[in-house]
């Protein structure tokens, strides 16, 4: 043998020394959704001793939630996507084209019961299901990039919308559905955030439980390997992609009861902050790796921290500059734990140490 | 001799003008290490892919347990009880062991929540602990990413991946290549295991010696056929490149058989 690899010990390199039942993959995951766990508990301390109970209060972090929930759905979707090592910059515009229809759809019915809003519903998360199994369509089956296939839709989609709507946002949105915002609280949360709650649970539980969760991180480990095993690789993704657009009509009724009226022209930067929270929640980008809880985490930095400055009389423009910051650190971050992992090495220098004392005791 | 568990009889594949298999033979016995070795383009692969169905050949047959077969996808080859370990090994570098080992064949939860697609760890687990048990491996971290480990243990993974779904052959690509010495013995040991259970192990090496500190015969191919059968003992490196290279000529030998 001429070749011979940087000397592991074959037995001493990967004993697991940890408690079984705990994959090491969730702890490397949720050790990076933990360390930014961490930065977002600083934030919220240092908001709470600058601004004392104005901070604290209940009412503010019910804004923080509601601001957070509709990224929140989205965010589940993008979590999918960019575990298979793709990207859905169309979500937004998705948001946008199923308000349109569903408010067209609603507007068209009349009426301001729960039945009209049924129906504005199901419109929305059909032409959201819709722009999804296109997406996942053409990176699938057509093979063209994931990302010049939804910055194609997110242009699509927008620009459709304009078109129905002429440019000016539909205000026909049913009182059932903005009443369920403004007054209705579920187990004390707001009624939005609690909706956002439960997608959020139910995504993880798929996404950590399931064989279709199973089969995200395969395709997006390694997809050649996936297929090999029998995994049919191709309806996966379009799965996956179909799953982000229907989140994004899902997303598009909850801004609608926000809101009481389209967003047509505010969700221009929506795809790049909830990407922006999914990996700075520790999904990599390169596919294979990350929770649904850590981009939960990732959404509430940018949002505390918009509240934090509006309260400490911070321009809240500052936010921008903040969640850059924090999105470039993870991403280093999480760089050199992957380039650490692959050496063979414990995930940081501390746990390296402590797994080295286990092995002498 | 008893029948082969598997047989090839003058298989010919042409792409082209190329005759990647030329009127080639090939046999194993159950519980049998046969390496297949030749210079690169001799044939080698083409013949794996011919048994194992990732190729249609143009005349020959194939021979199952003495049945005369037609495997005419890799599924079918599964089915059948025959795996395939890939040199590039096809694990998911992001999940751990027993998340690839079951990739594709998860074991459902009982009852609802099982047609909701929830699957049993706990089973999962016990039976890739077991299957590595079995193979006295060196993987013991079963909830560690496979991406984090040797190159020997990814090669141990996919080999206890190959024969706990078959039972009846595999097929090893160039194994030790890439490894390190203290890796390829215990890969080696593997090989040994398996063949300890029974199974016919096809081994694909350009490592002379490996293959002959492992193999109980060595097939050797040249120009898309056959060109000698050896037994792996009291052969020699030499011998065994003068076949490769056709400066040695077995064909008396081959064709009395």
């Amino acid at each position: 043998m001429s070749v011979i690899q940087h000397p592991l010990p074959e037995d001493v390199a990967v004993v697991d020394t940890h408690e079984p039942g705990e994959s090491l993959l969730k702890r490397l995951t949720s050790l990076q959704s933990v360390w930014i766990l961490g930065v977002l508990l600083v934030i919220v301390v240092f908001f709470s001793i600058a601004a004392g109970q104005k901070f604290l209060s209940t009412s503010n972090f019910s804004l923080i939630s509601q601001n957070v929930a509709v990224w929140a759905v989205l965010g589940v979707g993008m979590t999918f996507v960019i575990i298979t090592s793709g990207i859905d910059l169309s979500i937004g515009s998705v948001l946008v084209f199923s308000s349109v229809i569903a408010a067209k759809v609603m507007q068209a019915v009349g009426g301001e019961g729960w039945g009209v809003a049924l129906i504005g519903i199901v419109a929305a998360l059909v032409s959201g299901l819709a722009w999804g199994l296109l997406n996942g369509f053409l990176v699938a089956k057509a093979k063209v990039p994931p990302l010049i296939v939804t910055l194609g839709s997110l242009s699509v989609a927008l620009g459709l919308a304009q078109v129905i709507t002429g440019g000016i946002d539909v205000r026909a949105v049913p009182e059932v559905l903005t009443d369920f915002n403004t007054y209705i609280k579920i187990l004390g949360i707001p009624s939005l955030p609690f909706v956002a709650l439960l997608v959020v649970v139910v995504g993880g539980i798929v996404l950590h439980k399931t064989r279709f969760g199973r089969y995200t991180y395969a395709v997006g480990s390694n997809e050649e390997g996936a297929r090999r095993v029998g995994v049919r690789v191709n309806r996966q993704l379009i799965m996956v992609y179909a799953l982000s657009g229907t989140l994004a009509g899902f997303a598009a009724v909850l801004a609608l009861a926000q809101f009481g009226t389209t967003t047509i022209a505010g969700q221009a930067l929506t795809n790049l902050n909830v990407i922006a929270a999914v990996v700075i929640g520790g999904t990599s980008i390169f596919g294979g790796e990350g929770s649904i809880f850590g981009t939960v985490v990732g959404l509430f930095i940018p949002a505390v921290l918009q509240a934090g400055f509006v309260i400490t009389g911070v321009e809240p423009f500052w936010q921008g500059v903040a969640v850059g910051t924090v999105l470039v650190a993870a991403v280093y971050v999480d760089q050199s734990r992957r380039a650490a992992a692959l050496r063979g090495a414990k995930s940081s220098p501390f746990r390296a140490l402590l797994s080295r004392n286990k092995g002498k005791a | 001799m008893t029948t082969p568990i598997l047989e090839a009889r003058g298989l010919s594949r042409s792409f082209g003008h190329v005759r990647a298999l030329d009127n080639a033979d090939f046999d194993i016995q159950r519980g049998e290490v046969v390496a297949l070795i030749g210079d690169n383009g001799a044939g080698k692969s083409t013949m794996v892919k011919a048994l194992s169905g990732n190729l249609d050949v143009d005349s020959g047959e194939v021979l199952f347990e003495g049945k005369p077969v037609t495997i005419s996808s890799p599924q079918q080859a599964s089915a059948m009880g025959m795996e395939v370990v890939y040199q590039d090994l096809a694990l998911a570098p992001h999940l751990n062991p027993v998340q690839n080992m079951f990739l594709g064949r998860e074991i459902p939860r009982k009852g609802i929540l099982g047609a909701l697609g929830f699957m049993d760890d706990k089973a999962m687990r016990a039976k890739a602990k077991a299957g590595f048990a079995d193979l006295g491996g060196t993987v013991r971290a079963f909830s560690s990413p496979v991406g984090s480990m040797s190159g020997g243990q990814r090669q141990q993974i996919a080999i206890v991946r190959a024969i706990t779904w078959a039972d009846k052959v595999v097929f090893l690509d160039e194994p030790t290549a890439a490894l390190g010495v203290v890796q390829t013995k215990n890969v080696l040991d593997t090989i040994k295991r398996v063949r300890d259970k029974g199974i016919a192990v096809i081994l694909i090496s350009h490592s002379m010696p490996h293959v002959l500190e492992v193999a109980d015969r060595v097939q050797v191919m040249r120009l898309g056929t056959r060109v000698a059968t050896l037994p792996a003992q009291g052969t020699t490196v030499e011998q065994l490149v003068g076949a490769m290279t056709g400066a040695l000529d077995f064909s008396a030998k081959e064709g009395a058989k």
